[in-house]
């Protein structure tokens, strides 16, 4: 193993982090507060109660989920695409690295920003509802998953996209929708079964059932399905970046 | 005397790219350890390929590549160590620092940290004083630095340079080949591939002619100039004349559209150049000579027409 390496890249992406706080960090801890303002204080004060918790507190593990989704998304997608784009992905491809050490480095710093940025948000949070977390092991253990899963999964739309408008599709398009869809705001036993049904094929379902289940023990399916899911989706994004790399897919000609 | 092991060693190296465009084709190219390899072609003729295949940034079609006895496929992180590569394009992090960028080759190269070995680097090529500049910042001549000092800072024994003087001013190319003089003194075998022809010329120990593909030649500089380096001696007669004499055939003269300069081609290898002979033979002739010039076959000459060749 190249460990110097993987701390070369990891802490490169860690300084473009502090570089771009007021992006990383701030705007997410502000539309986190918008939206405990709009749906928490507004229409919470409507919906009294989801399964026997407050509707302000209720929303918290969906917003942080939303987050860590389209965040990890983002940071890894950006920190692949950008050498791509600017080029100065030459010096990886030609450095004695294997490709295990580059996704180590890229996706566990994305994975770390991303986590670190769950708490934050969950530090805000804290300041507008009361919270309490039953089992605060098995929420990192979700949110570090669902992190780790994430930027894989921008690891490999940065690979994938040859240009800025495809870096931002999928999140728009696809993850965007999943995640408001997903629960973030509502249970899924308030749909009507039909939607129900149809609910249950979305995967960000299983990821915020579950993550809300360490918080309140309630959740939409059962928690080993949560995690049974989550580590499905690991797994095929780990599938798909050991392909990339074997084949060199949009990396070598 | 230069080690007889090559330091690498390139056999039947074909690369097709997706759309079936023939890239390389059944390149067989030694690098000897500790020279200078200057690689010429004209554009497209895959010199950038080559050095591509061999840093690890393309994949190969067919063939092999050996650095130093290593494969770099199967021991590529043994190969790749050893190299230190200058790309064509300016790729920089825009938004580093001097001093941060390069810390961050050589950590990705796996070399522990050594302050020493950056800061003597960034002297060397004349950047100390803009170790805390954001790249963005500095010209493009500094830029070309900065990436020959990524390059350096793992302390390479193989250094690609592809199109190192492209677009830098003749000040600082001075100072580039400098330090890569110095880094040959040190023991690195340096690979450069240049348009300007002089620059091989001056530098290389060893040419390389790739064309479409393919190595059309390699040879010692010094040999290659003997050996396609024709001289030319060129009479200006006192008057005109309208045709060469038969007498002098054999000397297979070339007389100009004016009539007043008559071209002599010989060989410098050759014990006998001719030259006396024909001056005699001119005199004999009646065609009176006001002056006379030589001139020699320039690398960029014989670039030329052996390009150009069918």
């Amino acid at each position: 193993m190249n460990w110097r390496a993987v701390q070369a890249i990891y802490l490169f992406e860690m300084a473009r982090t502090w570089r771009t706080l007021l992006q990383s960090i701030v705007s997410p801890v502000v539309s986190t507060s918008l939206y405990f303002v709009v749906f928490g204080a507004a229409i919470g004060s409507r919906i009294t109660e989801v399964d026997g918790v407050s509707y302000g507190t209720f929303i918290v593990p969906g917003l942080v989920m939303l987050s860590v989704l389209t965040q990890s998304i983002a940071n890894a997608s950006f920190g692949i695409y950008f050498p791509k784009f600017v080029g100065t992905i030459y010096e990886l491809l030609s450095a004695p690295v294997s490709y295990f050490e580059i996704v180590l480095g890229y996706v566990g710093a994305a994975a770390t920003k991303s986590i670190i940025l769950g708490l934050i948000i969950l530090a805000t949070a804290a300041l507008f509802v009361p919270l309490h977390i039953m089992h605060p092991w098995w929420m990192l253990t979700f949110l570090v998953l669902t992190a780790v899963t994430f930027s894989l999964f921008g690891f490999i739309i940065g690979i994938w996209a040859d240009g800025f408008e495809k870096l931002q599709m999928i999140p728009m398009l696809v993850v965007t929708p999943l995640t408001f869809l997903g629960g973030s705001f509502y249970s899924v036993n308030m749909l009507p079964s039909g939607w129900r049904t149809i609910t249950l094929l979305n995967p960000v379902v299983y990821l915020i059932s579950g993550f809300r289940w360490s918080f309140y023990e309630i959740a939409d399916v059962s928690v080993a399905l949560s995690l049974g899911m989550t580590l499905s989706f690991l797994a095929v994004c780990m599938v798909l970046v050991w392909w990339i790399f074997r084949t060199g897919y949009r990396l070598k000609n | 005397m230069l080690s007889m092991s090559p330091i690498i060693s390139v056999a039947n190296l074909s690369k097709t790219y997706g759309s079936g465009f023939k890239a390389l084709n059944g390149i067989n190219l030694d690098i000897r350890r500790g020279e200078i390899f200057a690689l010429l072609g004209p554009n497209g003729a895959g010199k950038t390929t080559l050095i591509s295949i061999i840093c690890g940034i393309a994949n190969l079609s067919e063939g092999r590549v050996t650095v130093d006895g290593h494969d770099i496929n199967r021991d590529y992180r043994a190969a790749r160590s050893l190299i230190g590569l200058v790309p064509q394009e300016l790729h920089t992090d825009a938004f580093e620092s001097v001093w941060a960028t390069v810390s961050f080759s050589r950590g990705l190269f796996g070399k522990p940290k050594n302050p020493a070995h950056i800061e003597k680097v960034l002297k060397d090529l004349s950047l100390w004083d803009k170790k805390d500049s954001k790249i963005v910042t500095l010209s493009g001549g500094m830029k070309r630095r900065v990436m020959i000092a990524k390059a350096l800072s793992h302390e390479p024994q193989i250094l690609f340079l592809d199109e190192p003087t492209a677009g830098v001013d003749v000040e600082l190319r001075k100072g580039m080949w400098e330090v890569v003089r110095a880094l040959q003194a040190s023991g690195v075998t340096i690979i450069l591939t240049t348009h300007y022809i002089e620059e091989a010329e001056e530098m290389a120990d060893r040419i390389g002619v790739i064309n479409k593909g393919e190595i059309i030649l390699v040879e010692d500089k010094a040999g290659l100039m003997q050996k396609l380096g024709k001289k030319h001696l060129k009479l200006y007669l006192q008057s005109k004349v309208e045709a060469i004499p038969p007498a002098l055939a054999a000397y297979h003269l070339e007389l100009s559209e004016d009539g007043r300069e008559v071209t002599y081609h010989y060989d410098t290898k050759g014990d006998r150049t001719g030259i006396t002979s024909l001056l005699s033979d001119l005199r004999n002739a009646g065609i009176r000579i006001s002056d006379l010039d030589t001139t020699q076959s320039s690398l960029e000459d014989i670039f030329v027409s052996l390009v150009r060749a069918p």
